[in-house]
């Protein structure tokens, strides 16, 4: 194990300080002067200069200690990790997961019942980053093709539901597979152009793609209302009951429930059939994928129609929880934070998109106190993160299959293979 | 019959450079051909030629699986080529490095299987007998060619040489009426060559399919393979049985001349 | 059609994809270099021009000379960019060398909010107005309703520029061991070259140059906040992009055909949908080529 006394020796101490001085000077003319342009005066502030010299020299001490200790770690080595001492140690005693299972369904159903309105409204949009973020991953993380155009998606079915609803007074709960429908079919629109473009081109078409759909919607007034949006949407009936705020609020968290526990199935199906083996596959190898007889063009329009259904209705959700939309809610920035939900909770693992939800989402909310400072933090956590943990926080597993040797020598006699 | 395989003035052009020119080629069915040639004489391209991966500038590629009439597969997409009964590896191994040995496998049996969106979500009785299979399929290719150790391992965790292999019981899973190993020994010890050899033979031996290979480890060539074609710059030089290409000198010229200059 | 109007379109398309093009040149070298798309680099290009706005303003306050102060500050702002740049790819990059590409983009997003919230803390979220240094020219006064003394200052500087630039890539040694790391990294640094060190050379000339572009588009402009970065910077990319990202050529190229398309998309159509051309017209291209119009088709090795 690494020694963190070994820093603070006279050697490491100096090149602490060498690197808190190249950060001193770096951040001079932002952090210390401050300039007034209406009465033509300059601020200098001193303590700030102070500040960032210890704390870059902290922060450097720390950091060149985690950076050594990482790459300590050789990647082949054998020692288990927490996730995976955790799994065995579930698989060995079969009563924790029942307990598990039930503790958290426990938690989850009374959660409004004690948590009050404000909370209640939060996790539920944490809920809806964790469909988005299965949506992502199914393009993302199983089928390996970068999309920066996610919110697109989520926009058709937000705007679905506010427009039909408006014209048409078309109910939520109809709404809901329309505005999925709809996305799925943008999916498969936006996919066919793009088949023959790799890695960072499509990223970027996708990133227009999104960006161009936002415009649109901002600028085409006569359809969308513009920038103002549209208000006194609808929340979701219940058997046309009428509901206060509080009632609603709870009833789209239970909404959100029964939509991530069938999301969760769905994927979860999808991911171990044929079909989502072709995107794995696909994300490996492209070339070794067509020569086993997968059409890669197919399997490229399915990731994208499936993965844009989940945003289409969790879009509908949304508008139907916020009551209002515009296309401010649908710019690059919520692609991104949808696609760091999938990065940081740990790409192709259902789970890891769960918890990168619940900790993106949360966090920032819980980080209010410092909300100023939660934007930054949260720029600099991702780097951390993806410096000193790139694979997420939760790691996936591919399923593991149990054979019985002798029965299987058995079958294999009997076909004559052997 | 109808040769399984048959290239007829088989050419293909990288701008001004013929990577393979003209080539007239087959193979029989049951045969072990082997393709041979210098380094950068255009033998990988030949194979992308046939399996697909290119289109060829000139010429036919036919094929005739299961005794039917032949036909032309030129500018098949490589899907369609494998449906076809063509089945390859690669030089530079190919695996799908993040799933496991079973799963590899199991995307070889892609063409063989049915159940798509709706029998993956909703599960009826036929999908899951179909996974059934496939999976026990699957682990019996895997005890064929003697991974099934390796069973739920990540394939990018596979020595060297056990990933060569089941580079092969990938291919093998579409069922392929011809296999075509691309330089199936590279960077193997004698041993490990020794094995594949015997491996090679029974595949043939057990499931009657015909075998394509480009290799450069000539033992390996000799001793299995029963018809040799040599080409060198593009350029067919050469043909026969193991002997008559050992003493050909056009081939001692080309490819084996080079090695004792060195 | 009006010819006077037509030429005042190509004219602003020709300044815009100037900048496109200063900013662009850093995208596509580092993307050459480490196949990385460095979503942080339009903030380089916003902490440029910050940084030459508050020096130049602290300047203007003890009444120096314009063209003095635009100088100083401009030379400054091009020093501290270059140091951010080197710095972020030493925390940001550099560690994460050789793991998926996936994890360098959400590293350079992380960087990107970060660095635009630390301008924003630092200093403050409305516009600053950038003090006018350009004197008028004289030899400008018969195209005056063409071109602006800043519109021209752009022009030259690029030129200059993109002159030096080829020069340095074509016939330096660095140029060189740059060109050769792009096209095989690990050859090259079988062969002696030094990778660390171009690629801290890579991110130097990028974000020299993406600071000249800030520095100059701020005085054009006359303002400029923390969120200037990001939309330039994505535009920019869609240029490198539509020249084909990694050829330097082509990122210029790319600048200046996205430029005119907007600028004559927003003269002729609507100008609500300038955004919209440039990435539909990014789109099309992209569909038919899928490279970008100078980029090298991917090999398929098999």
């Amino acid at each position: 194990m690494l020694d963190i006394m070994k820093y603070f020796t006279l050697k490491e101490m100096k090149k602490s300080l060498v690197i808190s001085i190249w950060f001193m000077i770096l951040t001079f003319p932002i952090m210390v002067i401050k300039v007034n342009t209406i009465e033509n005066t300059v601020v200098w502030r001193w303590a700030s200069l102070l500040g960032m010299g210890i704390g870059s020299f902290i922060m450097a001490t720390l950091w060149r200690y985690l950076l050594e200790r990482k790459n300590m770690k050789s990647p082949l080595s054998t020692k288990k990790t927490l996730q995976m001492r955790v799994v065995e140690w579930a698989n060995e005693n079969p009563k924790v997961k029942p307990i598990a299972l039930i503790a958290v369904s426990i938690f989850v159903l009374s959660f409004p019942f004690f948590s009050g309105l404000y909370q209640t409204s939060i996790m539920t949009t944490a809920l809806m980053y964790v469909v988005l973020g299965l949506g992502l991953n199914i393009v993302v993380g199983l089928g390996g093709l970068l999309h920066l155009g996610y919110a697109a998606f989520y926009a058709v079915g937000a705007y679905t539901y506010a427009l039909l609803n408006y014209h048409f007074g078309l109910s939520f709960w109809i709404c809901l597979p329309i505005g999925a429908g709809l996305a799925t079919i943008m999916g498969i629109l936006l996919a066919i152009p793009v088949l023959r473009l790799r890695g960072d081109y499509l990223a970027i078409v996708t990133l227009g793609f999104g960006e161009v759909i936002r415009i649109v919607l901002e600028n085409w007034n006569q359809f969308s209302f513009g920038p103002s949006g549209i208000a006194q949407i609808p929340r979701p009936g219940f058997f046309g009951m009428s509901m206060n705020l509080q009632t609603a609020t709870t009833y789209i968290y239970f909404i959100m429930i029964a939509m991530v526990i069938f999301t969760i199935f769905v994927v979860r199906r999808l991911e171990n059939s044929r079909i989502g083996r072709t995107w794995v596959a696909m994300r490996e190898d492209e070339i070794a994928s067509e020569s086993m007889g997968i059409d890669i063009t197919k399997s490229k329009i399915t990731t994208f129609a499936l993965g844009a259904f989940w945003a289409g209705m969790v879009g509908v959700v949304f508008a139907a929880k916020t009551t209002f939309i515009n296309p401010a809610s649908f710019t690059l920035w919520e692609s991104v934070m949808i696609l760091c939900v999938v990065v940081i909770g740990g790409m192709g693992s259902i789970v890891g998109v769960v918890v990168g939800a619940m900790i993106l989402i949360l966090m920032p909310e819980y980080l209010r106190a410092f909300s100023e400072y939660r934007m930054l933090i949260f720029g600099a956590m991702l780097v951390i993160m993806m410096v000193f943990r790139p694979g997420g926080i939760i790691s996936n597993i591919r399923k593991k299959y149990k054979f019985e040797p002798a029965q299987a020598a058995k079958n294999a006699d009997k076909e004559g293979v052997r | 019959m109808a040769p399984i395989l048959e290239t007829k003035n088989l050419t293909m052009q990288f701008g001004g450079l013929t990577a393979v020119d003209n080539i007239n080629f087959n193979v029989n069915s049951g045969e072990i051909v082997a393709l041979i040639g210098p380094n950068g004489a255009g033998k990988t391209t030949f194979f992308n030629c046939v399996t697909g991966v290119y289109t060829p500038s000139s010429g036919d590629v036919l094929i005739s699986t299961d005794g039917k009439a032949q036909q032309r597969i030129n500018g098949l997409k490589p899907n369609k080529v494998t449906e076809k009964g063509l089945a390859r590896t690669f030089q530079n191994i190919r695996l799908f490095q993040n799933m496991t040995v079973l799963e590899n496998v199991m995307i070889g049996r892609h063409t063989k299987l049915k159940s798509g969106l709706f029998g993956a979500i909703f599960h009826p009785k036929s999908t899951l007998e179909e996974e059934e299979k496939v999976i026990q399929d699957s682990y019996d290719i895997l005890v064929e060619v003697g991974l099934e150790k390796f069973v739920n391992e990540l394939a990018k965790n596979l020595p060297y040489g056990a990933q060569r292999r089941l580079e092969i019981a990938r291919a093998m899973a579409t069922e392929p009426a011809l296999l075509l190993l691309d330089e199936p020994a590279a960077g193997m010890n004698p041993h490990e060559t020794k094995e594949l050899d015997e491996m090679i033979l029974k595949i043939r031996n057990t499931n009657d399919i015909s075998i394509l290979l480009i290799e450069h480890d000539m033992s390996l060539v000799m001793s299995i393979s029963e018809k040799i074609f040599v080409v060198d710059y593009g350029k067919l030089i050469a043909k026969g049985t193991p002997d008559e290409i050992k003493n050909n000198p056009e081939v001692i010229k080309a490819y084996l001349g080079d090695v004792s200059d060195a | 059609m009006d010819l006077q109007y037509f030429f005042e379109l190509f004219v602003g398309g020709l300044t815009k994809g100037s900048i496109y093009a200063l900013i662009a040149l850093g995208y596509t070298m580092v993307y050459g270099i480490i196949k990385l798309i460095n979503f942080a680099h339009g903030e380089i290009y916003m902490i440029g021009a910050f940084t030459a706005l508050i020096i130049a303003s602290a300047l203007s306050f003890t009444g120096m000379n314009p063209v003095l102060i635009f100088l100083i500050s401009t030379i400054l702002a091009i020093i501290f960019s270059a140091s951010y740049g080197v710095t972020m790819e030493k925390i940001a990059y550099k560690p994460l060398r050789g793991s998926q590409r996936l994890s360098g983009l959400i590293s350079a997003i992380g960087m990107s909010m970060f660095l635009q919230n630390y301008v924003l803390l630092a200093q403050t979220s409305d516009f600053l107005p950038f003090p006018n240094l350009i004197p008028e020219f004289k030899f400008l006064e018969p195209v005056k309703s063409l071109i602006s003394p800043s519109g021209f200052i752009i022009l030259v500087t690029t030129a200059i520029v993109m002159i030096l630039l080829t020069y340095l890539i074509k016939f330096t040694k660095t140029g060189k061991a740059m060109r050769a790391t792009s096209q095989d990294p690990k050859m090259s640094q079988l062969l002696g070259i030094n990778i660390s060190k171009v690629i801290t050379m890579t991110f130097i000339i990028g974000s020299s140059t993406a600071a000249l572009g800030g520095v100059l588009i701020s005085t054009h402009i006359g303002q400029l906040n923390f969120y200037i970065g990001f939309i330039t910077g994505i535009k920019a990319f869609v240029a490198a992009v539509l020249g084909g990202i990694g050829s330097i050529p082509g990122a210029v190229l790319g600048s200046f055909v996205l430029a005119w398309t907007e600028s004559f998309g927003t003269g002729y159509i609507s100008s609500d949908y300038e955004d919209v051309f440039a990435f539909l017209f990014l789109i099309i291209i992209l569909i038919f080529r899928p490279s970008g119009i100078l980029g090298r088709p991917e090999n398929k090795k098999v």
